[in-house]
């Protein structure tokens, strides 16, 4: 019963979430300076003005805007999204293609961040206000200000340019046929852009846990554990990860929107043909389809990341989650 | 308990003083001293209550035993189990082995582990467990459940269980008592004598010198960071006139079944203490010589910090 309730809850919240996300975004795209005609046709068309206004009313651009919303709308949920004007091919297509490139992208980030922040955390905590803490809190506080891009571009420089360690760009090697590029091509290409994507989120998650650590290390039942003979070693793995895994995993969930944000700079600078790097062309090109097409789809994403944090925490937190057994 | 008293104490605590390091004001360090040159011992088979007023540093004193205290603190004298020296490295080597802590209240239990397996502890058995669930009357199902659903007496049960896990030679008790009525109160106490008659060493730290008269064997009356008079419960239930320091006698002066009378004045401020005997302000027989150093002596068959007792 509560189950269902909150089943209902969660799909009203998302469809009304996707509901406006799509307005907005279409309002945006109706006040910028993005022409539809002139992104297709091309600037230097030599098109009449006749051939022109008749593309307009056979594409209905003389439509009044809430008209237009409401064909597009009701054409997407029919699952008509439209032509990708820069590639030449379905919204639907090109969104699923480079999805997959994105997810692993991001995937691994997330993965990598979501570690080693946390033991970089427990760490500093630790061993708070020696050595180790300071370094791993100057380190953190710098990655926190760095930018994606210049970030990118400075692994780019070092391990792609000086070292040859990784390659350039691109998701495999060039001038291989797709058919022939393997998992390791795969890997071996995405190392440098995830390891940058995951910088972004690496300085939060280490701050977050650290803070939390501290926390809970001053706690009573810390001290009674001591009384109890515990060692810190000890301590950590019984009560310490205990108490700090759940609301690091959550944070790190919620974190799921930034690296969104993160993957356009990072699939620009590496030419990752992702999500992201789709994003900035589709931007460039006045490419509208293909522009909600992706507004939606990452508004999908971010909603489910923070969901999946909400779920996993009754599920890990005995507290709630007894909570709910009782309602 | 008197064939007991003669051997060896299993806890001697001599001459201890506690400091924290703290910062004042900007970064200007001090140190501020809380427990000064502290003496008391614990022999196996008695529970010695070590009574005061709330606030005035009792808790550090279990701390200082059991080897908890934070790394801004620094301690100074002697501490002897079983006769052997005890340091920071005895301390870590018999926690949880031969020394239990019985802390304060259910905030010491992890909230998210369950609470048979806090019980059990590192190196507990499922069977001895089961036997201590039994023993203080909790049900099976107390193992699975969390601490945040347990009431106050079941907490306490499940605190005193813990302690007894493994087979212990020395108990430390900080107030134990405090949020519990009167009737689950006297149990706690009761379950103490009994870990007592078996053969344990009993510290009890407790602010309800009440309840210590009870089932306590000696008391020590813990005045700002020191104990003044240590001496057996008789004498308290005897009277006044059966005790032999002056902030004793006030003290028991203040109880509501006595004449419920306050003593005049404070404890002093452990950052700005007098020199000399610290209860100085505040007595009748104040004289010149209470300025200078104030021995634990001796006196009819108790130990008291006063040159006037006799």
């Amino acid at each position: 019963m509560v189950r269902m309730k909150y089943l209902g809850k969660t799909v009203f919240r998302m469809l009304t979430l996707l509901i406006a996300v799509s307005i907005l975004s279409f309002l945006l795209l109706e006040a910028s300076p993005v022409d539809p005609l002139t992104a297709y046709i091309g600037t230097g068309s030599t098109l009449s003005a006749e051939a022109k206004e008749e593309i307009s009313r056979h594409w209905g651009l003389d439509e009044p805007p809430m008209k237009r919303f409401a064909a597009w709308a009701s054409n997407f949920i029919r699952g008509d999204w439209g032509e990708s004007i820069t590639y030449k091919k379905p919204v639907k297509t090109v969104i699923a293609e480079r999805f997959k490139f994105s997810a692993a992208l991001m995937l691994a980030a997330w993965i990598f961040s979501g570690i080693l922040g946390y033991v970089l955390g427990i760490l500093a905590a630790v061993r708070k206000g020696k050595l180790p803490d300071k370094l791993i809190k100057t380190f953190c506080l710098a990655l926190q200000s760095a930018p994606t891009f210049w970030i990118g571009l400075l692994f780019l420089s070092l391990f792609s340019v000086k070292l040859g360690l990784f390659p350039i760009g691109l998701a495999a090697p060039m001038g291989k046929a797709a058919a022939e590029v393997t998992l390791g091509d795969r890997i071996y290409h995405m190392i440098l852009p995830a390891f940058t994507l995951s910088v972004l989120g690496i300085g939060k998650i280490t701050l977050y846990t650290r803070q939390k650590f501290i926390e809970i290390l001053n706690r009573e039942f810390i001290l009674f554990a001591r009384a109890r003979g515990e060692n810190t070693c000890q301590i950590i793995l019984r009560h310490g990860i205990r108490n700090t895994l759940m609301p690091a995993v959550t944070v790190q969930f919620a974190a799921f929107s930034e690296l969104f944000g993160g993957i356009a700079l990072a699939e620009t600078v590496f030419s990752y043909p992702g999500i992201g790097s789709a994003l900035t062309e589709a931007g460039l090109g006045g490419d509208v389809p293909l522009l909600l097409g992706i507004a939606v789809c990452s508004a999908v994403f971010v909603f489910a990341g923070n969901l999946a944090a909400n779920i996993l925490y009754t599920v890990l937190e005995p507290r709630a989650g007894r909570y709910c057994e009782d309602r | 308990m008197e064939h007991e008293v003669n051997k060896s104490p299993v806890l001697m605590v001599e001459d201890l003083s506690v400091s924290f390091n703290m910062y004042q004001k900007g970064l200007r360090k001090n140190d501020l001293e809380v427990l000064h040159k502290l003496s008391l011992s614990v022999h196996a088979g008695e529970i010695l209550a070590v009574a005061g007023s709330s606030g005035s540093g009792k808790s550090v004193l279990a701390h200082a035993v059991m080897g908890i205290l934070p790394g801004n603190a620094g301690t100074e004298g002697r501490m002897f189990y079983n006769g052997q020296p005890f340091g920071e490295k005895e301390k870590r080597r018999l926690r949880g082995r031969e020394i239990a802590f019985i802390p304060q209240s259910v905030e010491y239990l992890d909230p998210l582990m369950r609470v048979g397996k806090q019980v059990m502890g590192m190196r507990g058995t499922k069977e001895r467990q089961k036997e201590l669930f039994r023993k203080y009357r909790l049900a099976e199902d107390v193992e699975r459940k969390y601490p945040f659903e347990l009431s106050g007496g079941m907490a306490r049960r499940v605190l005193i269980a813990a302690a007894l896990m493994e087979n212990v030679r020395l108990v430390v008790a900080d107030e134990p008592t405090p949020g519990l009525d009167q009737r689950m109160a006297r149990e706690a106490l009761h379950d103490l004598r009994e870990m007592a008659d078996r053969g344990c060493a009993v510290l009890l730290i407790t602010h309800d010198i009440d309840l210590a008269f009870r089932e306590a064997d000696r008391i020590a009356v813990f005045y700002a960071g020191t104990v003044v008079e240590t001496a057996p419960a008789e004498d308290f239930l005897a009277g006044k006139d059966a005790l032999r320091h002056p902030y004793s006698r006030a003290f028991l002066d203040a109880l509501p079944q006595n004449e419920f009378r306050p003593v005049p004045g404070f404890q002093p401020y452990a950052g700005n203490l007098p020199k000399g005997c610290l209860f100085a302000d505040r007595c009748q027989k104040k004289s010149a010589l209470c300025e200078g150093e104030i021995p634990m002596r001796r006196v009819r068959g108790g130990e008291v910090r006063c040159i006037h007792a006799e």
